[in-house]
């Protein structure tokens, strides 16, 4: 290649020659360039995800002494609210007994609480339909009601009826003594 | 140069588009075919960094305020959080804080270039006021993003420029006050300034939009003045301008690169890390290095109305420019006695620079004994700057009218390529350096 004359042929990319050497520093200045714009797209897309202090107070502690039989406490965590029912025995059985109901989104009511902590059922209280919040007791099920678009939930947070495809979710939580959770 | 377009859609699909939203034919007009003379140095390529910096700065600004909170008692705390825990948010915003400073080196630059090869002269005058209007709303889009961080600098740097206002004679104060929208620099001057401070940016590009039109009207100027004459003196500016632009820009980011990731900090203030206190004014005022000049010239007059007017007047005095100067022949290269004199005026405006950034009282040769001559000593750089300053002046009201009626030029070629074919480097092949021999 060293015989190409460089500055005589206007048109590098006359008569189908092999690729020269102005090709090669053409495709090597456009990949530099492609290489610097996806180098600094990342950064500037992932400025928008979460940022350290957030991630840092993404977990919560929860003293379960406040919650006493029948009753639900809603507290805030990760921005959204977060049910922690104490269920009474009979709601507890009527969760047991739907079990293997036909449900849309099948699950047993053991896989939704903690071990020997049949009691405390702790959910994200938000609709898996659109987001609102649901009703604490409303519906037939004795579960939850939401106001947005009437879906129901039983007292284990199962999807029973209306336009809502999942059961309410359970966050990942522990046990740190009998009375007291960390959430997250 | 323009009017005359060579486009001629190919598909389809682009003579449907040419009937209707011509876009194609102009940016093929534009940055494609435009007829660009042959001989521009690299001192050309600023314009294309320019525009790069432009954009560099809009984005990383647009990112920086989706976190920062232009409000007194969180604001310094957003700048940290930005710098600590925001991903990747001290990238972005070291990015903008120098960016600002690599969009002064570049501007700078550009308008010395300008002055040098007199690219301001007709039919060149609209083109050049609209560059001076750009200079103009960077200064103020830089000075409202220096505020935003709230830190001392910042805060006392506010109060001293919002102060140069009240100079004005009756009205001064009221205006003042209405800048402030209170007593003093606070809470709503913050949340103005960063309104402005994020709409200025938009209406820089707008102008740059009429800049760029204003320019492709008469064309590019060139190192030699002489217009262009015939197609030979051109070349299109796809592919040579944009490939030696596109390198100039690869140089240019990697200086930019530099100060990013090694010398983040060295640009700006230390004391700006310091919460904003209204209540004590750091020892040491100063504002960002890019005005430091005109910080002198308003502190070499001992009079307060007659420094901000001195102050304004040096970029009001670049506006008249066109008509300042007499002289028919564009470029310094023909113009030897003219030349020394701006290469003066290069070393006054660093001179001013140098006097902004140290106290007044300040001796210029440490240990010198000099005498009290008016009001200071006369090694002071209360004194540099009035020489300085006095130079800068002088330069355009007097030295540029002037000697452009009593100089002798050298004599101009007759056309761009004229010079380029009797220079040795043209002579036949066979001559020492012929560039086609290195293969």
């Amino acid at each position: 290649m060293a015989d190409t004359v460089v500055g005589a042929t206007p048109d590098p990319h006359v008569s189908g020659d092999d690729p020269n050497r102005r090709d090669f520093i053409h495709i090597a200045a456009g990949v530099a360039a492609v290489g610097l714009v996806g180098g600094l797209a990342w950064p500037f897309i992932d400025q928008m995800n979460p940022a350290g202090d957030t991630l840092a107070l993404a977990s919560i502690e929860f003293d379960l002494s406040k919650v006493v039989e029948g009753q639900q406490v809603v507290v805030k965590w990760r921005g959204k609210p977060l049910f922690v029912r104490y269920r009474t025995p009979k709601e507890i059985a009527a969760a047991i007994k739907d079990d293997h109901a036909d449900l849309r989104d099948p699950a047993t009511d053991e896989s939704r609480h903690k071990p020997g902590k049949a009691q405390y059922l702790v959910l994200i209280g938000v609709c898996t339909h659109l987001g609102c919040v649901p009703t604490f007791g409303g519906g037939e099920y004795g579960g939850w009601l939401c106001p947005c678009h009437g879906s129901v939930y039983d007292t284990s947070g199962r999807i029973r009826k209306g336009p809502a495809p999942l059961n309410l979710a359970v966050p990942d939580y522990a046990f740190l003594s009998d009375s007291k959770i960390k959430v997250g | 140069m323009s009017g005359h377009s060579t486009y001629e859609p190919k598909t389809g699909f682009e003579r449907w588009l040419d009937t209707r939203l011509p876009i194609l034919r102009f940016a093929n007009d534009t940055i494609v075919t435009f007829p660009t003379p042959k001989n521009l140095n690299y001192w050309w390529t600023f314009g294309g960094v320019l525009a790069m910096m432009l954009g560099i700065q809009i984005v990383t600004g647009i990112i920086l305020a989706m976190h920062y909170v232009p409000h007194v008692d969180y604001a310094f705390n957003s700048v940290q959080r930005i710098m600590r825990d925001v991903n990747y948010g001290w990238l972005v915003r070291y990015m903008h804080a120098n960016g600002a400073s690599m969009f002064f080196i570049a501007v700078y630059i550009h308008m010395f270039r300008n002055l040098y090869y007199g690219s301001y002269k007709a039919p060149r005058e609209v083109l050049w006021i609209l560059g001076c209007v750009i200079y103009l709303l960077m200064i103020m889009t830089a000075f409202f993003g220096y505020v935003l961080p709230w830190g001392q600098m910042s805060f006392h740097g506010a109060v001293v420029i919002t102060n140069l206002i009240g100079a004005l004679p009756v009205v001064g104060p009221s205006i003042t006050t209405w800048l402030w929208g209170g007593f003093a620099v606070d809470d709503p001057t913050l949340n103005r300034f960063f309104s402005l401070h994020y709409l200025l940016p938009f209406v820089i590009a707008g102008v740059v939009g009429l800049h760029i039109w204003a320019l492709h009207v008469p064309g590019n100027n060139n190192p030699t003045g002489v217009n262009v004459t015939s197609p030979q003196d051109t070349v299109p500016f796809h592919p040579y301008y944009t490939v030696k632009d596109g390198f100039a820009i690869s140089l240019f980011l990697i200086m930019f690169a530099v100060f990013v990731f090694y010398l983040p900090d060295s640009l700006g203030e230390v004391v700006n890390n310091v919460p904003a206190n209204p209540l004590q004014t750091p020892q040491h005022i100063v504002p960002e290095w890019y005005l430091l000049p005109f910080y002198a010239i308003l502190r070499a007059v001992p009079n307060k109305l007659m420094g901000v007017i001195l102050m304004f007047g040096s970029i009001g005095t670049l506006f008249v420019l066109p008509w300042l100067d007499t002289s028919k022949v564009r470029s310094m290269r023909y113009r030897p006695t003219a030349r020394i004199y701006f290469f003066i005026f290069i070393f006054s405006c660093l001179v001013l620079g140098v006097c902004g950034a140290h106290a007044p009282d300040d001796l210029v040769i440490p240990g010198a004994t000099a005498p009290q001559f008016l009001d200071a000593n006369l090694d002071s750089y209360v004194w540099l700057s009035r020489i300085g300053a006095l130079y800068y002046f002088a330069y355009f009201w007097l030295i540029t009218p002037v000697l452009g009626l009593t100089e002798t030029p050298l004599p101009a070629p007759d056309s761009i390529s004229t010079p380029v074919l009797s220079h040795p480097a043209a002579a036949p092949a066979g001559a020492v350096s012929s560039p086609e021999k290195r293969g």
